[in-house]
């Protein structure tokens, strides 16, 4: 088997969902200047939710796709509710407010969210049935498997329908006029609280994609699993530049490939001593060597404004 | 006899403890071109502001029938009040094509809205030729006459029956000042009423049929341009004679 191709798959399919995450924090801090770190919760809430229809439908009879779409459908629907009532209840009030407050507001949301899912959900790991086709294929050397082959391009056309949204409607524009001057929006006609609450619709929505995503992927879903998820994307959006979507999904898949990477190296480069349940370790390590030495990340720089 | 088509009395703008427009009234009659005049810190664009609902403020504003100081900033547009900001405030990371359409974002809420945009846009591009040819450009790159003609324009794709101009001559070079104004005229011949902020006082008054003084947030002195541009007051503060 050849470790290095087999761990470009790995970290593509990983890196794809950490793309979809990582946008729904970059989108928000554009908007914002908001690191949203509620986010994370929102992605674990799109998993359990799915979960549990994906349980409340098992007997159902419905062929396993079916099933899944419709664990997906309630997953997004539930996590825009999330999103939309964060933003209204949370963060909203304190638009005017200095940038600490709405910081550890998120961090408070988190925490909330987090304990609430332990209570409805308890603490034990669940495991998610395989419901899209997963079968392993022998591709160049590594395995692939269908599943795997979903991910991706459900991710790729996913992140595509964003960049036109973003890129070509009326909505899309409005939010990056709205990010670049809300006042001057406003002249426009442009009424930012509708825009901001688009944009944590569609981050969230994006957010219960990759939730559902992950979970089948690892077949397995927990109540803090949207803590070292939702700083893994956080971490990729900085890579990327934060508030710079392309940057979001460049970041993402970049730190798919150098966590597979890694996990798959380091047994080797560290003569055994480390094993690939270190693999979190390069995440952190990615983020500190960004935010020393190039805080606006790959992709960040903006174009400057002339007096 | 004309009609005043928006009418401030007793205004007020505080930031915090400071006060910078103190209670000052005036009207601005439907089709006429005023100015309102002063030197740095006289509180013009926090008047501006004020009108645009982009400050919290105390008095009176009244747009044609209706009262719009309680108004959000962004229901003024639909009703025809467009504010061209001091420093223009182009939208950077747009490009000149983007920044003229979200000029007409709220007329695109419907599709019937839609359909002569494209004629309007083919129309700002006519007035000014400079765009048409950077149309693609990030208008962050553009230079400042440009990015204030954009900006103007921009304005005018929302089809305002009122423009509010925040000293549209700010940086420029006088030949671009001179092309800036022909176009501000323009616009009035148009039919389009034009509230005009200038420190530049004499051009404003050549400009306008009348205008405002204002000093330290209250408005001292008020009367056509002519007579303004005679006052010995106005010619040894302003005029610099
Ligand atoms: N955001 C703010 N916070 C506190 N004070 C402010 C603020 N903006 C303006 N001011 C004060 O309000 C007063 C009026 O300012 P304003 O910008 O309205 O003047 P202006 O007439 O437009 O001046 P200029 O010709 O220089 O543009 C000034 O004393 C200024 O310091
Ligand atoms: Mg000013």
């Amino acid at each position: 088997m050849d470790i290095f191709l087999q761990q470009i798959v790995n970290g593509l399919t990983l890196g794809s969902i950490y793309a979809l995450v990582a946008l729904g924090y970059t989108m928000v801090y554009g908007i914002l200047g908001l690191i949203n770190f509620a986010h994370g919760e929102v992605v674990m809430v799109g998993a359990m939710v799915a979960l549990m229809v994906m349980k409340a439908l098992a007997a159902s009879g419905l062929p396993a796709p079916i099933i899944f779409l419709i664990a997906l459908f309630a997953a997004a629907i539930a996590c825009m509710a999330l999103g939309f009532t964060i933003e209204r209840i949370a963060y909203r009030p304190l638009r005017n407010a200095p940038r600490l407050a709405p910081l550890i507001t998120a961090i408070g949301v988190s925490i909330v969210l987090q304990q609430m899912a332990m209570i409805i959900w308890g603490r034990s790991y669940h495991s998610v049935p395989q419901l899209l086709p997963s079968e392993n294929h022998e591709f160049f050397g590594a395995q692939i498997t269908e599943l795997q082959v979903i991910i991706l391009i459900v991710a790729a056309l996913t992140m595509a329908g964003l960049m036109l949204l973003v890129n070509r409607t009326r909505l899309g524009r409005a939010m990056r006029a709205t990010a670049e001057n809300p006042a001057i929006a406003g002249l426009m006609g442009v009424d930012a609280n509708r825009i901001i609450a688009m944009t944590f619709l569609i981050g969230s929505a994006l957010g219960a994609l990759a939730g559902v995503l992950v979970s089948a992927n690892y077949g397995i879903a927990h109540h803090h699993m949207g803590f070292i998820l939702g700083l893994k994307a956080f971490t990729a959006a900085v890579l990327g530049g934060i508030g710079n979507l392309g940057g979001a999904m460049v970041g993402g898949v970049l730190l798919g490939l150098i966590e597979a990477l890694g996990a798959g190296y380091i047994g080797d480069l560290t003569g055994g001593i480390l094993g690939s349940h270190y693999q979190d370790v390069f995440a952190f390590f990615v983020l500190i060597v960004v935010l020393v030495f190039r805080p606006s990340g790959l992709m960040g720089e903006k174009v400057s404004e002339r007096a | 006899m004309a009609q005043a088509l928006l009418e401030a009395l007793n205004l007020e703008v505080h930031y915090g403890g400071i006060s910078a427009v103190k209670g000052i009234s005036f009207v601005v009659e439907q089709g006429e071109m005023v100015c309102l005049i002063g030197a740095n810190g006289a509180g013009k664009t926090s008047t501006l502001k004020a009108l645009a609902r982009m400050l919290p403020c105390r008095g009176e504003i009244h747009y044609g029938a209706e009262r719009i100081d309680a108004l959000p900033s962004h229901a003024l547009i639909s009703r025809g009040l467009a504010l061209v900001p001091e420093g223009r405030g182009v939208f950077a990371r747009l490009s000149v094509a983007e920044n003229l359409a979200m000029g007409a974002y709220h007329r695109t809420s419907d599709r019937a809205g839609t359909a002569d945009i494209g004629k309007d846009m083919d129309r700002i591009y006519g007035l000014l030729p400079r765009l048409a040819e950077r149309r693609e450009q990030l208008a962050g790159t553009l230079s400042g006459g440009e990015q204030q003609m954009l900006a103007i324009g921009r304005a005018l794709m929302g089809r305002p029956k009122l423009l509010l101009l925040d000293e549209p001559s700010m940086g420029l070079a006088p030949i671009v000042v001179q092309k800036v104004f022909e176009v501000i005229r323009s616009v009035a011949a148009d039919g389009v009423t034009i509230l005009l902020v200038e420190q530049n006082a004499r051009l404003a008054l050549e400009t306008c049929a009348r205008g405002y003084v204002m000093e330290s947030g209250k408005i001292t002195l008020a009367d056509s341009a002519a007579a303004l541009l005679a006052d010995p007051r106005v010619r040894a503060a302003y005029l610099g004679e």
